[in-house]
This record gives C-alpha cells, structure tokens and sequence, in this order.
C-alpha cells in the first residue's frame, strides 16, 4: 500500500446524540494527507457537530476516529494529543481579547508544545506577513476588522503545525468585504498541500477550494464526488434542489 | 470656621486617618483573597465548599458589618474567644468584603463565553492551562470595576469601627465634637479625611479599568 495514500484521518462509524436527538449515526469518512474536503449541508444538518466532534469538542456515542493510525478515545489523555494535530478555526473566530495579535497566535506552541519563545515568534511573525497582518502584530483583537481577526485565527491554529485543519464556517459572519481576504489565504494553504476539512457556505469557493464534496443532510452522507460531478451532475434529487437555493 | 481649631486638630485626625488605612486595606486584602477562594469554590461546583460558600456569601452579605463587628468583638468573648479590636475590625471588614468580592470575581468567571473556552481547548491547551492563561485573566479583567467599586465601599465602611472603640476618624470627630462642640472644624475635617483617603483610590481605579477593559467578545 502506498503510505501517501493512507488515510491520515479516519472516521469509522461515529454516532453523535443528544439525549433523544439524533445528529448522526453509523457516519464513516476517511481524509488523505493533503487532501481538501469540503462538507456542505442545510443548516441543522449536523456538519460543524461532525468538525466539533473531530476536535472532540463534542464526545460521540460511538465510533472510531483514527489519526494517523492511532484511535482516540473520547475522554482520554489522548484527546489533547488530537486536538495538538488537529486543527480548528471557528466562525465567531475566539480570539483572546486581552491578549495581542503575537501573543494570542503564540500561546499554545509555547505553553502546549514548550517550544522555545525566540524560535516560536520568528515563525509567528513570518505567518502574520504571509497573511497580510505584520504591521498588526501588536495590536488587540478589538483593533481589528472581522477579516483581519480571521486570519490572525487562521495563523493562530497553523502556530501548532496541525496534520488536519478543520474550518467552521469561518466567513459566516464577516462582512461580504472581507470574506475574499479570508479565503484567499485559506485557497493558498490548499495550494501548498494542506489537508482541510472545510464547512462553508461560499459555493464558488468551496468549488475552487475543493478536492472532494460531501454533502450531508439528516445526519447522513447523502452524495460525495470531486467539485465537478457534485455541482454539475448531482446525482440525487436532494442536492440539486440544495444547489438550486445556494445559486439563487 | 477657626483655623487654628484645625490646625491643632489634624495631627489627632492624621493618627486616625492612619489607623482607618491601615485596618482598611488589610481588610481588603484579606476580602481579595476570601473571594477568590470563594468564587473558586463555586465556579468549578467543588462539593461540600461550594455549598458552605454559597451560605457564607449569603450571610454576610446580608447582614450590616456593625453586626458582625458586635458579634466578633463581644459575642465571641461569652464562649471564650477574646480578639482586640483592631483584628475584629480587620476580620469583620475582611468576611463581609470577602462576600461581596466573591460575588465580583464568581459573575466576572461566569460571564466569559463558553466560546473562549472552545478556542483554547482546540489549540490543545489543557483545561487547566485554558483557566490559567484565558479565562481568569479575562475574568479578572471584568471584575476590576466591581472590585475598585467594592474597595471604595470597604473603606467607607470602616466608619463604624468606633462602635467597637477604635480610634479611627468617625470616632475622632465625635470624641472632639463631645469634649469642645467645634462641631463645624470636626465635621469639615472628617470630610476632608475621607476625601483624601478615596479619592486616588477612584481615581486610580479609573485608570486602570480603562487599562484593562475588554471591549468586545467575539473579538
């Protein structure tokens, strides 16, 4: 088997509920090193509890997930070594506001993974120039557009060199402005071979972005395919008619 | 209003006003650090302290210092335990400002979003790590007008102290108004004592809650 082609992250048959809500049952995904998957879905579809889940912000009620070959248990030690690898940039974007720009993005690399502080900082502000925000790095997160905190979230999340990136409606609540500065950087990070999981809204994007589509509905994967098959040939009737709303 | 009145009543006043500083911001550290534990406590639900800090809060938030003053400084005595004064007005400043901190310090813990939460804990931090460097410093934060508002009050409180016969300023201007009725000087300096003993207090609360004010959350 080729090692490039084994999954770096697996999902093997999660279930997630709360007390008598069902969000997902038996769900499976598998993700390749560098691979761009984008989930889409109606709202309620469960897609950013299966994100939350995989940081295991959420604990399942079932299922496997495997990264890199090892099982996570939810409630384990193991869920911090998960949560170092795996990524997360939210849509409300979280930054710490009594922190600055620096010191928000170099928290956890010197506190988590007790890396030197000089070393941690030439890196930190080697991304912030990357992603347009040098000139901001000490600045608070109030001094900030809703664009520019996004991407200081963005860096703040690669700081802990994450093997999976995961994205949670990260331009839901920024103004239709700023959401091209965003997902410029995000589309330059698919470029260089990161693997992400993506859930958005932005469909032009998610079509350019993308390596492969899934979209869900009802707590379970109703279609998958590459951007091309998924936009132009839905196969079922339910996300055709989902297409047809998102292009108005 | 005779001047020289004044001036041979401030070296008295300035005696007192040392005596009410000094009870007073021992009091408030003592506060500082009984509302801390206490809205510790309660904020991670520890079983048995929370609930007995929850009946602390309670009781000493709702009853008057001038009680808790009676009951240290001559209560205690009928069952053995006898205190000075000075260290009753320091305790009873301490207990009921502890209650009132606690609460500061527990809504100041409670209102920072669960969201601040989640973007620690998925940067890997552990939960202790989230609490030491995100949530306490920002709970902290919130709390710095509550807790200068609270300091202001502590030290205004002292006035009672004469009840159980400390000598600091309200018992000085009495003492002087009984034995020479130059009630006017002794009232006109009182005020000025206080004055002197809150004002940079606001003031520098001010200051500093405009240091560390978080605007916006989210943010």
């Amino acid at each position: 088997m080729d090692v490039d082609m084994r999954p770096i992250l697996e999902v093997k048959n999660i279930s997630k509920r709360y007390d008598d809500i069902t969000v997902f049952e038996n769900l499976n995904l598998q993700v390749k090193k560098g691979e761009v998957l984008v989930i889409v879905g109606p709202s309620g579809c469960g897609k950013s509890t299966l994100l939350r889940c995989l940081n295991a912000l959420e604990p399942i009620q079932e299922g496997e997930i495997i990264l890199d070959g090892e099982a996570i248990r939810p409630g384990s030690r193991e869920v911090n070594k998960l949560r170092e690898k795996v990524g997360m940039v939210f849509q409300s974007y979280d930054l710490f506001p009594h922190m600055t720009v620096l010191q928000n993005v170099m928290l956890a690399p010197i506190k988590v993974k007790k890396r030197d502080k000089k070393e941690v900082r030439e890196e930190a502000l080697a991304l912030l120039d990357r992603v347009g925000l040098l000139s901001k790095k000490d600045q608070f997160p109030r001094q900030l557009s809703g664009g520019q905190k996004q991407r200081v979230a963005i860096v703040r999340a690669l700081m802990m060199h994450p093997e999976v990136l995961l994205l949670d409606e990260i331009t839901a609540a920024l103004d239709p402005e700023m959401v091209q500065e965003v997902l410029e950087v995000v589309l330059s990070l698919a470029k260089e071979g990161r693997t992400m999981l993506i859930v958005t809204h932005e469909m032009q994007f998610a079509r350019a972005v993308a390596d492969r589509m899934i979209f869900i509905d009802g707590g379970h994967i109703v279609e998958e395919g590459t951007p091309e098959e998924f936009f132009e040939h839905p196969k079922t009737e339910r996300l055709s008619s989902f297409l047809a709303k998102m292009r108005f | 209003m005779n001047f020289d009145v004044i001036t041979s009543y401030i070296p008295l006043y300035t005696e007192a006003f040392f005596l009410t500083i000094r009870i007073g911001w021992t009091g408030i550290g003592l506060a500082l650090f009984i509302g801390v534990f206490v809205a510790f406590a309660q904020h991670f639900r520890v079983p048995v302290l929370a609930r007995i800090a929850g009946i602390y809060v309670e009781l000493f938030r709702n009853t008057p210092l001038l009680c808790q003053l009676f009951f240290l400084y001559f209560g205690l005595p009928k069952i053995g335990i006898t205190i000075p004064a000075e260290t009753c007005g320091t305790l009873g400043l301490g207990l009921l400002g502890g209650s009132y901190m606690a609460e500061v310090f527990r809504s100041g813990l409670g209102s920072i979003p669960v969201t601040q939460e989640e973007g620690a804990l998925a940067l890997g931090l552990t939960r202790r790590q989230m609490f030491t460097y995100v949530v306490f410093p920002e709970a902290l934060s919130l709390s710095v007008p509550g807790i200068v508002g609270n300091m202001i009050f502590l030290l205004k409180e002292t006035s009672v102290f004469s009840a159980i016969s400390l000598m600091d300023l309200m018992f000085t201007a009495k003492d002087l108004i009984g034995l020479y009725y130059n009630t006017t000087e002794a009232l006109f300096l009182l005020v000025i004592f206080y004055i002197i003993m809150l004002l940079p207090v606001s003031v520098l609360g001010s200051i500093l809650e405009n240091k560390v004010k978080i605007r916006t959350y989210g943010a």
